[in-house]
């Protein structure tokens, strides 16, 4: 890697500077125009991702830029390497939908400020710069910074309305995310304490297996689960993602809990990729079993449907985490199945848009019926074809059906753990399939049902607003038509063992 | 025993109270508290840990201590956000507890 910046690394600063001084001139220029900036601030965010992945793209190489010229171990790095770029691009895009959604939901009033508006759409870039500083970000501590302004910009969307159960769920949710925060830091100063820094890139060169180094990731890894809420740390999020208003729900549930989980894989495969412990993956490949029976099981039980939607998340998370059982192999020349790595990131990916649309899709369900009982949808399907066809086609890539993101996603994570003799991860993948197929009929067929009484709605749904839910979920059945060249983007700024090409 | 274990088994202990007030108590206020220990703990281990720059002839190594002011202010940052949410939550419904299994 080269040690100096590239070309065009200022773009990195822009990913970071363009939503934070979004959020400043909301907070100076007031609640009015909060929404007019951050409806400026998306086309343009969208153009530097797009032109961050197309650097990191067409020169094979990583994007590297250091604050101040300081070069690590003294400044700080940006670095965004494959991997970064593609959840830059998702999270733009996605942000883009969700903020175009919610233009609907939180309209800006005329004369005076509202509270619910003004926090929205000023939190909206702030999640946003986080997400990019997270992503991008190449320090053990500039990364504990960036999370905790994730932390920060989020609680509060769990609690928009003020209602006293979301301002509950909202603390719980902060507490979760604290003790996460605090633990990661704490593997972080023992880090440092043993190899004088925090840079990704110097740490992965410096860093043996040893007690310290087991300690500290250990530490960081159990921090960062309890904020990506896998089980058994999902508590929080049921209550926080359902209790949100729809929009909110799409971020949190679609982006928040991502970023923990990429922080999990740099630091299993970057920071230690020459350290492999399957004793340790395995762990986090039971977790994330658990995560799948437990949370699909629970959501088959659900009486709302925004309840059924977060505990479908909680279930979602643990296939994300059986990619750390099969991606890292015990024979120590050939650690690396990139089969699998490529098929966790891409389930990430496509469950953040599938995800996304789903929760969006049931909050115009919520507003047309005024509740989100699953008992009470008949004749939904319909009054509003086109938002329950998007919850279909959302559900079509959790269940993994073909063609879609969540087909191909487990279809990868299915051939890694044929190929590789961990059979019984095969059978959590179709079990958990099985079981999201189950969720997804049981809200399918009561909303496709006829209505014994003729529906009335509440209020219309905007056409422009369903519109934008469906292409949300054709993104996510799109991903899995993408021949797998693109695909190679992920392992740009993989260190060289990764091995075994993508099947 | 040296000063650097000294603090560094302080700085350990104040962890192990943290989490354990965290985990234990059911109060928010409490557990907000125990993660300020916690952070405390964090902080004081991270000032210990600057004393590695001492072999290479400085005094200590200055990047550890901006850091912790930097976690101090983020932690900061964070029980003012927790203490709003909780004096709201009070105000809300006049208990300042988490629900049954909270």
């Amino acid at each position: 890697m080269p040690n100096s910046a590239t070309a065009g690394a200022f773009l990195l600063i822009l990913a970071i500077v363009l939503p934070v001084s979004g959020v400043l001139l909301s907070l100076v220029l007031g609640g009015r125009h909060a929404e007019r900036i951050a409806l400026i601030l998306m086309p343009a965010g969208l153009a530097v991702a797009l032109t961050i992945a197309a650097a990191v793209w067409r020169t094979h190489n990583v994007l590297q830029y250091f604050v101040g010229n300081w070069s690590p171990p003294l400044g700080v790095a940006f670095r965004a390497d494959g991997l970064s770029a593609a959840m830059m691009v998702t999270a733009a895009v996605l942000i883009c939908g969700i903020g175009l959604f919610a233009r609907g939901q939180f309209p800006s009033p005329q004369q005076s400020e509202l509270r619910a508006p003004l926090v929205f759409w000023t939190l909206l870039p702030a999640v946003w710069g986080a997400l990019n500083a997270v992503f991008i970000g190449g320090d053990l501590f500039n990364l504990y910074v960036a999370l905790e302004l994730l932390t920060f910009a989020a609680v509060p969307l769990v609690s928009l309305d003020g209602r006293a159960e979301t301002l509950a769920a909202a603390l719980r949710y902060l507490l979760f995310a604290l003790l996460g925060s605090i633990l990661y830091l704490l593997g972080a100063v023992l880090l440092y304490g043993a190899y004088g820094t925090l840079d990704i890139v110097l740490l992965s060169g410096h860093i043996q297996a040893g007690p310290i180094a087991w300690a500290a990731i250990s530490l960081m890894t159990t921090g960062l689960l309890a904020k990506a809420a896998l089980y058994p740390f999902h508590l929080w999020l049921p209550p926080a993602h359902a209790g949100a208003p729809a929009p909110a729900s799409a971020i949190l549930s679609g982006l928040v809990v991502k970023a923990p989980f990429f922080l999990v894989i740099r630091l299993w495969f970057d920071i230690m990729p020459r350290m492999p412990e399957p004793a340790a993956a395995q762990v986090l490949g039971i977790l994330g079993a658990a995560a799948i029976l437990v949370g699909s099981v629970v959501a088959l039980r659900q009486v709302r449907l925004k309840l059924l939607i977060a505990y479908s998340t909680v279930a979602q998370i643990g296939y994300l985490f059986l990619m750390f059982p099969l991606a890292i192999k015990p024979e120590m020349g050939d650690p690396w199945n990139t089969t699998a790595w490529t098929g966790g990131v891409l389930q990430a990916i496509s469950h953040a848009f599938a995800k996304a649309a789903m929760f969006m899709a049931a909050g115009l369900i919520a507003e047309a019926l005024g509740h989100d009982r699953i008992a009470g949808l008949s004749g939904i399907g319909r009054a509003l074809p086109i938002t329950v066809f998007a919850f279909a086609l959302g559900g079509v890539s959790l269940m993994g059906l073909p063609p879609s993101g969540g087909f191909v996603a487990k279809a990868m994570l299915l051939t890694a753990a044929v190929a590789e003799g961990q059979w019984w991860w095969a059978v959590v993948v179709l079990v958990g399939g099985l079981l999201a197929g189950g969720y997804v009929f049981l809200v399918l067929a009561r909303a496709l049902a006829d209505a014994s009484q003729p529906l009335t709605l509440l209020s219309p749904i905007s056409p422009s607003r369903q519109g934008v839910v469906v292409a949300l979920a054709v993104c996510a059945v799109l991903l899995g038509f993408i021949p797998l060249r693109p695909l190679e983007l992920l392992q740009i700024g993989r260190p060289d063992i990764a091995v075994g090409g993508i099947r | 025993m040296s000063d650097a274990i000294l603090y560094g088994l302080c700085g350990a202990v104040l962890v192990g109270l943290g989490l354990f007030g965290l985990i234990v108590h059911p109060q928010p206020l409490r557990k907000i508290l125990a993660f300020n220990l916690i952070g405390g703990g964090v902080f004081l281990l991270f000032g210990v840990v600057a004393r590695r720059g001492a072999a290479a002839g400085f005094g200590g190594d200055p990047v550890p201590h901006a850091l912790i002011i930097t976690g101090i202010v983020v932690a900061f940052a964070a029980t003012a956000l927790a203490i709003a949410l909780l004096l709201r939550l009070f105000r809300e419904t006049g208990r300042t507890t988490l629900g049954s299994d909270g």
